[in-house]
């Protein structure tokens, strides 16, 4: 699946988009954030907050329930500050 | 009507342009959204909005259809800028057309206020020391709650 981040959690991740292959037992977006925070110590950082960090799945926002399926695009990014 | 663009826009063109020719049209409102130079404390220099192309106009346009569902709306427009922007430049504009004026104000603030909690941007100040990526703020959530207790 292909993930997309924004704003300070694409300058804290230090990339702007990645494909991954999360293990089986990963199936929503909770434990995809929760296996993110394993992966080192920049996403751990970048993802202590739950509380700012927003998730859509193929562009739409998402409760952290939310299955997921191997060809989905996933953003992670801050509250937005449009407007 | 939605467009995500880096250009700037001519206020007085895009009226003009909307309402042209459709004289059901009894009241327009328009809310133009510009940088300041104050961010709390710090003067800021220049201001650069990212956005997450494809998402942004779905968010937009869900927001249009939404307030065109909610009042008798003639014609809408939301123009929302992105990339480097400096103090006086304008960001975002939002334009509605109706029979009346009351449609018309309203639903204006409705779509700035979906617009600031829903359409994925975000803001990059630099105050030309450091850059820093401005906070969401509260009371933009609590100025959703107003269209949630209103009949729809």
């Amino acid at each position: 699946m292909k993930l997309l981040y924004f704003a300070w959690l694409r300058q804290k991740i230090g990339t702007a988009e990645e494909d991954v292959t999360p293990p089986a037992e990963v199936t929503d977006v909770g434990g995809l954030i929760d296996w993110l925070r394993s992966r080192g110590p920049a996403y751990a950082e970048a993802l202590k907050d739950e509380r700012v960090v927003k998730v859509a799945v193929n562009q739409e926002y998402v409760r952290r329930d939310h299955k997921l399926n191997p060809g989905d695009e996933i953003a992670l990014f801050p509250p937005v500050t449009g407007g | 009507m939605i467009r995500v663009q880096r250009e700037d826009f001519d206020i007085g063109a895009e009226i003009a342009a909307l309402t042209g020719g459709n004289h059901a049209i009894g009241g327009v409102a328009c809310f133009a959204g510009l940088v300041r130079e104050m961010a709390g404390d710090a003067a800021i220099s220049a201001m650069t909005l990212e956005h997450y192309p494809g998402m942004t106009e779905k968010e937009l346009a869900r927001i249009e259809a939404e307030a065109q569902a909610r009042w008798p709306l003639q014609d809408s427009l939301i123009i929302h800028r992105y990339g480097r922007l400096e103090p006086g430049d304008r960001i975002v504009l939002v334009v509605t057309a109706s029979a009346h004026r009351q449609a018309a104000f309203e639903s204006a603030m409705f779509l700035m206020d979906f617009l600031k909690t829903r359409a994925p941007f975000w803001k990059l100040e630099d105050t030309g020391e450091d850059a820093r990526w401005v906070d969401a703020r509260d009371s933009d959530e609590d100025a959703l709650d107003r269209w949630r207790k209103a009949p729809a």
